[in-house]
């Protein structure tokens, strides 16, 4: 195989300072060497590679743009955008697992924990010592998590947790868990360790999709923790969406890594695959594949790009993430499919990589706000008229 | 410890080479540069002998800016200053050993590292002239490495195996693939590099003594040729391969 040089129709390499390049270029070649090697046989039988934590540790790739006194790099969010990218290449379940670790454990740690927690907890995530997970949906409250059911109640100098979280990615290989759960009516946030009584995180198995990721419940039975582990400065649904929001904008970038490795795997396939004495590259219909995948590819990638300068801006709305996470998603997903098409039969075979991203890509779809919650956020945006209900 | 990697920034090995309108030389147009690949063994051995000996660490690269790109890499990886020699004259590997060896001499490192070799042009002469220069020792095409006490032990690769040898410092050591694993520039690394200096000097102007003249490609491959389908073709095929082939 040869190896995966990018695809850039548009020369947004030329957007790109040198440093990102050299982020960009460094975890693309961590991929080719660490997880494609691999990964067929992890999603094969349902495991996380556990033994690229302390790989994806020591090159930085957690919490990559917090603070270097925690141990982080301290990158512009452009740069972790496009470790995200080139890790979904590899990957959703990998990037899954690398984004949970950063965007919605480390992130809310460091923004709404205390001096203390945060000296605590983040230097060991960052070295993949720890690992995290997040509880927000539950087994009754998907796209509309104000509804959850999980309460806190205060007893003495501690809180009781009662209550169950499903679709928990990282779960079950978690060290401490980002719970939100309601204090008198009120979202808050809560820091749960791992083998706290009252708190188990069985796995999930059965899946079709991110089949290298560990997904978990969590249930709580009268589970005390400390109060110090509640983050004081939580105070409703609007953090827990701050994280999903840093989470999303991973994913849009993650979006293009997946079909980047379709698009290249079926490009390739194209113009080797003979029928009726030709390459099926010279086919007009698989052409007009080929032609759709590049072109939507390029869009992803501008819109990323622009989404990451205005982060690295400060101006950055929410509503823009979901623009792109929503678009991102749904054309990986297309493009996989597609893939598969022009593959034909070998389309099936984990000999490629497609079927499995697009598998993937199913949950990648619905998770960290559905392609329909999105289409409401940017319709609410733009209109002025919310239509949840 | 002392110790300065000299290093070059070549095209990826993935280009497909083109001779430029002059004849003489490559067409830049679209090609991609990287750190030499052999370059990358010298980096890692220069960091571990850091690691285990302490001391300082110093890339060198002799060209144009371009070369910044290559120096930044070595920062990312952990090494700690660089100097760019910047020149963009034509230069034959001896012009360019003897400009290296000016300001080699000048640092006084306890230990020189190159690759063995620079994958563009293939002269594989610059480590052994470097070490003449400065009247160092010089041992090439090495896969182990070992420094203690001023003793530098080495194992290279000789046809059909391997040969122990053994000198003192400072010495000038070429690294052959296999010597290590180079390590991957960390994020951390990268986004400290930028804030390590990347100092420009003005190299010694040495006249090259060879001068290339012109540059061809090889010619390309002739079709092939279908002598039959079944084992009545043996014969023939036989025929062709010795008489015409002339391989068997
Ligand atoms: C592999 C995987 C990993 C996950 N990891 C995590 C995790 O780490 N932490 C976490 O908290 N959660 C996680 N999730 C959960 C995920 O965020 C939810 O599945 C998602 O929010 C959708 O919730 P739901 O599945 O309950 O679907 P529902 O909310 O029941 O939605 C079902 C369908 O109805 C549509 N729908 C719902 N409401 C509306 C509406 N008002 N208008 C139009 N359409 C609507 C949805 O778009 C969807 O198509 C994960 C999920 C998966 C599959």
């Amino acid at each position: 195989m040869t190896k995966f040089k990018g695809v850039d129709y548009y020369n947004t390499e030329s957007l790109l300072s040198e440093e990102e390049i050299l982020v960009r270029d460094t975890v693309r070649d961590f991929v080719d060497d660490n997880i494609l090697p691999i990964i067929e046989k992890h999603n094969r039988a349902g495991t996380f590679p556990m033994d690229l934590v302390p790989k994806m540790a020591e090159l930085g790739m957690f919490g990559s743009t917090l603070p270097a006194k925690y141990g982080c790099a301290e990158m512009n969010n452009v740069a972790y955008g496009l470790v995200m990218q080139e890790l979904e290449r590899g990957d959703s379940g990998v990037r899954s697992f690398a984004s949970v670790q950063s965007a919605l454990v480390m992130y809310p740690i460091y923004s709404f924990g205390s001096e203390e927690q945060k000296d605590l907890w983040l230097p060991k995530l960052a070295t993949g010592e720890k690992i995290g997970c997040f509880g927000l949906t539950e087994p009754d409250y998907g796209s509309n998590p104000g509804g959850m059911i999980t309460r806190a109640e205060e007893k003495g100098d501690c809180y009781v947790l009662n209550g169950a979280k499903m679709w928990i990615t990282n779960g079950t290989i978690a060290d401490v868990a980002i719970v939100w759960a309601k204090l008198n009516g009120v979202v808050h946030g809560f820091l749960v360790e791992k083998g706290t009584r009252g708190f188990t995180a069985p796995e999930m198995k059965g899946k079709h999709s991110l089949r290298a990721s560990v997904t978990s419940e969590l249930i709580f039975q009268d589970c005390m923790i400390p109060k110090a582990n509640m983050f004081l400065k939580t105070d409703g649904l609007k953090a827990p969406l701050m994280c999903l929001n840093q989470a999303r904008y991973g994913i849009a970038w993650g979006g293009i890594g997946s079909a980047m490795a379709c698009y290249d795997s079926a490009l390739n396939y194209a113009k080797s695959r003979i029928q009726f004495g030709k390459p099926i590259a010279s086919f007009q219909m698989t052409q007009e594949k080929l032609v759709y995948m590049v072109t939507e590819i390029t869009k992803a990638q501008l819109l990323c790009l622009q989404l990451g300068r205005l982060k690295d801006q400060g101006k950055l709305r929410y509503q823009q993430v979901s623009m792109a996470k929503r678009n991102n998603v749904a054309i990986a997903l297309d493009i996989a499919r597609i893939a598969r098409e022009i593959l034909g039969a070998n389309g099936i075979l984990d000999e490629y990589p497609v079927m499995r991203h697009s598998a993937n890509l199913e949950s990648v779809k619905t998770y960290e706000g559905t392609h329909e919650m999105h289409t409401l956020i940017i319709g609410e945006d733009i209109t002025g008229i919310p239509a949840y209900v | 410890m002392n110790i300065v990697v000299c290093i070059n920034h070549v095209p990826d090995t993935e280009t497909k080479v083109k001779v430029g309108s002059d004849g003489k030389s490559i067409d830049q147009a679209g090609v991609n540069y990287m750190l030499n690949p052999y370059d990358e063994f010298a980096i890692e051995a220069a960091l571990q002998l850091k690691e285990k000996h302490g001391g300082q660490t110093l890339v060198v690269s002799l060209g144009g800016d371009a070369h910044k790109e290559t120096l930044r890499k070595a920062l990312a990886m952990g090494i700690e200053k660089a100097v760019l020699l910047k020149d963009t004259s034509v230069r034959d590997s001896f012009s360019i050993a003897k400009a290296l060896a000016e300001e080699l001499r000048a640092i006084s490192p306890d230990c020189i590292l190159f690759g063995k070799q620079s994958i563009d042009y293939y002269d594989e002469q610059i480590p052994g002239l470097v070490a003449e220069f400065l009247g160092m020792p010089s041992v090439s095409v090495v896969v182990k490495l070992d420094v203690k006490d001023g003793t530098v032990m080495c194992e290279r690769e000789i046809e059909g195996g391997h040969e122990i040898v053994e000198t003192r410092l400072p010495a000038v050591i070429s690294a052959q693939k296999g010597l290590n694993e180079p390590r991957y520039p960390s994020l951390k690394g990268i986004m400290a590099a930028k804030t390590k200096p990347i100092e420009e000097r003005q190299p010694a102007i040495v006249p090259p003594f060879v001068e290339v003249i012109g540059m061809n490609k090889p010619p390309g491959k002739q079709p092939g040729k279908i002598v039959g389908t079944d084992k009545s073709a043996v014969p023939e095929l036989i025929r062709l391969l010795h008489e015409e082939a002339k391989v068997i």
